[in-house]
């Protein structure tokens, strides 16, 4: 039971965490129509800043803050130069551009740093741990990852349903043709989502970073698995992406701890670790389909 | 119901202004196939052997890109998930050739199915799996359209790509390797020219395939899938099992490649299923001319040619890759043989 | 009623709040035009994409030549011999004209999963696309991209294709839309003769190329159909005339 309680919170960290990605992804495609394969950039942007400027300061604060800001920065500015002549082109090309970025930054910043990991601490005054109910204890940090999730969703929520820039966004997602009408600034209003976006995959990828290593390549899965959360969400969906990120998260998760342990009830344990991870490791793809066979635009399609 | 009235069978006029176009596509396209059998022969004949090889690699990626040309350029099938049947076909060749080392079967149950060193029936075989992988990928995805399809192609692909990864008997993620190339009844496959020869015959059917197709009632019907999917339907053929059969195909083509690059390599790893894979079959469809028929034969030739050109400079070539393919595709949309043959007549 | 090659019985759809079709009931018989006309937002694109098949009635049943279609698919329906044409041109745009035309015949020889006979020597793809753009006047563009045409050329491409299924049955979307005054006189000497070959289901805005073609009208406003009848009557009906004439 312990270990399940553990497991389903790990599934909600790693929920939030995709969350913070799919959600930028899925407001890029709702807003401008575009397929950002480099988004998982952005995330490695965000984690190879804080590291950095946390080594150089010595704060973690300061290097999360100038790891959002690093990728907001590089998202804007990649939005000039490159994405916003993609807008009106086919997906084919979208992906291919994208596609070409991800090597630029992904061999770029092995050139600058090296093919060996950064490493970066999570916060002293966070590296404690708290009881569970059930005796064991929780690393600290990972609940602030879930918290910080939640706030950001809080807070995604209140701008696009309560503020002017949510409003224009929600035009745009409906009629990009209205919005320009409306004398809405519309290459300003792109690049800011769009660096919006930018800015919390450098979140998500400076937070986990913490965790694992920060390394080249290191935003690759995760964009895998938010492209996952958003199919299953319905694309352009901010809600959608939420639901979806927190059920793969926690079947992911769930999964890759439980499905050995079931296999092992009538199999050798070297068996069941095989056949109960090559099957974890497939979970929330299976899922997607058997989602999808029903609703072909996902849970909570936005724009048909 | 309609009279019909008597239809004149004037013979169907040829368009002229066009032959010169027709041309300069064929001479471009001989040219390439020439050249492609010419290097290695010749350095065959000098001793490099290396360079065998990678005339060799070279025309199995570009196999691979022309099965994914059917689905992406011909069909309007943005698959971003072709690696999973080039990897598949690796994976067959490899553990085909590893239960016929052990002399123990793929399947013990319920039918025995044993392992087997012969290329024929691996290649059979691969025909068989990727056909049926890209069945059930295809059943689903394309349900679906647009971001949505590149997506599931991509997840479907990584599904795969976790699997290998993680399942142990064939090597998990260290990958499998084929100790004695396979084999051909009266052909040295061992030989780096013979297997050239084999790869290029693989190519040059899988081309000739693919033009045949594209000019059958099924492709005219596949083409109008990919410009019109409402007039076709509207013409009383289905859109959805043209696609789906289309998208088969170019899975088996696919896959014929990747069994071959296995024993090219006499190796199979989940790199071959990886999604830089896919990216990168994608790229050389792309930077040759998509919907060209010899495209993914000319993307594949810049393709192992920056690689090895740029790869001796830097190792970081892929960065110079990304900028050409950017340049590419902002800015010469119509690739390689656009720029070679002139712009395609549909 | 039993001679009708084409009918709708009680249709309805409703999409949320909005009824877009209410208990549609008409019909279509042989040697006729059957007119259908409406205000902008009565509901005809609606209906037109029932039969068609690309829209599912929430209720009712559509019968073409005595089977029911309800539930068949757009291709399904199209194979049966229903024609249609499009209000916007529906045409592959970088296809030449034939090619457009023989996708239509291709249909009705069986499936299309044939890999390698080409259909550019293919007689029995020719011969019966040639004869529907020879009925249509097009002989001469038959080579031609379509991206090229006119736009009345295109319409009639439009009605080609429709034709080059040896339809039971036509129905045509706004012909006329865009044509001219030449080109919609053309067409409409064109419908007149094609009629006794192939009852038409018209859905259009010109009134005067309706009240001269049609032998039936069917006014539709707000989903349901108010009035029916030969142009006469319908010219003559108050209600259509509150309703549609804007009196």
């Amino acid at each position: 039971m312990t270990l399940f309680i553990e497991q389903l919170i790990n599934g909600l960290q790693l929920g939030t965490m995709l969350f913070l990605m799919a959600s930028g992804l899925t407001l890029i495609f709702g807003v401008m129509g575009l397929i950002n394969l480099a988004h998982g950039s952005f995330y490695m942007v965000g984690a190879y800043a804080t590291a950095l400027v946390s080594a150089a300061t010595g704060s973690f604060l300061i290097g999360l803050a100038a790891g959002i800001a690093a990728a907001a920065a590089v998202g804007a500015l990649v939005e000039l130069i490159v994405i916003r002549r993609l807008y009106h082109r086919p997906h084919l090309d979208q992906v291919l551009a994208t596609f070409a970025l991800i090597l630029i930054f992904s061999e770029g910043t092995r050139w600058l740093f090296g093919s060996s990991p950064l490493w970066l601490n999570a916060p002293a005054a966070l590296s404690g741990s708290i009881a569970l109910p059930g005796g064991s204890r929780y690393p600290i940090y990972r609940l602030v990852i879930i918290a910080v999730g939640i706030m950001v969703a809080v807070g995604m929520y209140w701008l696009i349903s309560r503020t002017r820039l949510g409003m224009r966004i929600r035009a745009g997602e409906s009629d990009r043709e209205m919005i320009g009408a409306l004398g809405v600034n519309i290459a300003r209003l792109y690049t800011l989502v769009f660096a919006m976006g930018a800015a919390l995959a450098g979140l998500a990828g400076a937070m986990v970073g913490a965790l694992q290593s920060v390394q080249v390549g290191m935003g690759e899965p995760v964009l895998i698995l938010a492209f996952v959360v958003i199919v299953i969400g319905g694309i352009g969906s901010i809600k959608g992406a939420l639901y979806g990120a927190i059920l793969v998260g926690v079947v992911d998760t769930l999964g890759r701890v439980f499905l050995p342990l079931f296999f092992r009830q009538f199999m050798t344990s070297s068996e069941a670790a095989g056949v109960g991870s090559a099957l974890a490791a497939m979970l929330i793809y299976i899922l997607m389909a058997l989602i999808l066979a029903f609703k072909p635009k996902g849970l909570f399609a936005a724009n048909d | 119901m309609i009279k019909s009235t008597t239809p004149s069978l004037a013979p169907r006029r040829v368009p002229t202004p066009a032959a010169s176009w027709h041309d300069r596509k064929h001479l471009v396209q001989i040219g390439l196939l020439a050249v492609l059998l010419l290097a290695p022969l010749s350095a065959y004949l000098l001793g490099h052997v290396y360079y065998v090889n990678l005339a060799s690699r070279l025309t199995l990626i570009a196999m691979a890109a022309v099965g994914l040309n059917l689905a992406i350029g011909y069909g309007g099938m943005v698959s971003f998930g072709h690696a999973a049947y080039f990897g598949l076909g690796g994976y067959v060749a490899g553990i085909s050739a590893y239960h016929a080392f052990d002399f123990t079967p793929v399947i013990g149950w319920p039918i025995v199915i044993p392992g087997s060193d012969s290329m024929l029936a691996i290649w059979l075989a691969t025909m068989l799996v990727c056909g049926l992988l890209a069945l059930v990928i295809g059943t689903v995805s394309l349900r679906t359209s647009g971001v949505y399809f590149i997506m599931i192609t991509l997840a479907f692909a990584q599904m795969v790509y976790y699997f290998a990864n993680s399942w142990p008997t064939y090597g998990g993620e260290d990958g499998l390797p084929i100790y004695l190339r396979n084999s051909l009844p009266m052909v040295d496959t061992q030989d780096p020219l013979t297997f050239f020869l084999i790869c290029f015959g693989g190519l040059v059917m899988s081309l000739a395939l693919t033009s045949r197709i594209m000019k059958s009632r099924f492709g005219a019907a596949l083409t109008m899938a990919r410009l019109n999917e409402t007039r076709l339907a509207t013409a009383g053929i289905a859109p959805y099992p043209i696609r789906l059969v289309a998208f088969v195909i170019s899975a088996m083509i696919t896959g014929l490649a990747g069994a071959l690059y296995a024993d090219l390599n006499g190796f199979v790893s989940p790199t071959m299923l990886s999604w830089h894979m896919s990216g990168e079959l994608m790229v050389i469809v792309i930077l040759g001319g998509v919907g060209r028929l010899y495209g993914p034969l000319a993307g594949a030739i810049l393709f192992v040619m920056m690689e090895t050109l740029l790869g001796g400079l830097t190792e970081y070539w892929k960065l110079f890759l990304g900028l050409v393919l950017l340049l590419v595709v902002l800015f010469a949309k119509h690739g390689v043989m656009g720029w070679l043959a002139g712009r395609e007549r549909p | 009623m039993t001679d009708a090659v084409l009918t709708l019985a009680h249709l309805n759809k409703r999409f949320g709040a909005l009824q877009a079709t209410r208990d549609v009931t008409l019909d279509l018989r042989p040697g006729e035009i059957h007119a259908l006309i409406g205000p902008n937002g009565a509901g005809k694109s609606t209906l037109i994409a029932q039969i068609a098949g690309s829209l599912k009635p929430d209720s009712g049943g559509i019968h073409l030549a005595g089977q029911e279609i309800t539930s068949l698919s757009v291709a399904q329906r199209a194979r049966l011999g229903l024609g249609r044409s499009f209000q916007v041109s529906s045409l592959a745009e970088p296809l030449t004209v034939l090619r457009n035309v023989m996708i239509a015949t291709q249909a009705l020889q069986g499936h299309s999963f044939r890999f390698w006979k080409p259909v550019h020597r293919d007689e029995s793809l020719l011969t019966p696309a040639t004869a529907a753009l020879e009925r249509m006047e097009l002989t001469h563009r038959a080579d031609t991209p379509v991206s090229e045409l006119s736009h009345g050329e295109r319409r009639q491409v439009e009605v080609a294709c429709a034709l080059a299924l040896t339809p039971r049955v036509l129905l045509l979307d706004e012909p006329m839309a865009g044509l001219g005054p030449e080109g919609s006189a053309r067409l409409t000497e064109l419908l007149e003769t094609l009629k006794h070959e192939v009852p038409i289901l018209l859905v259009e805005h010109d009134m005067d190329a309706v009240f001269r073609l049609a032998d039936r009208i069917s006014v539709l406003v707000a989903g349901g159909v108010i009035a029916h009848g030969d142009s006469a009557a319908i010219r003559a009906n108050p209600q259509v005339r509150e309703a549609y004439l804007g009196d």
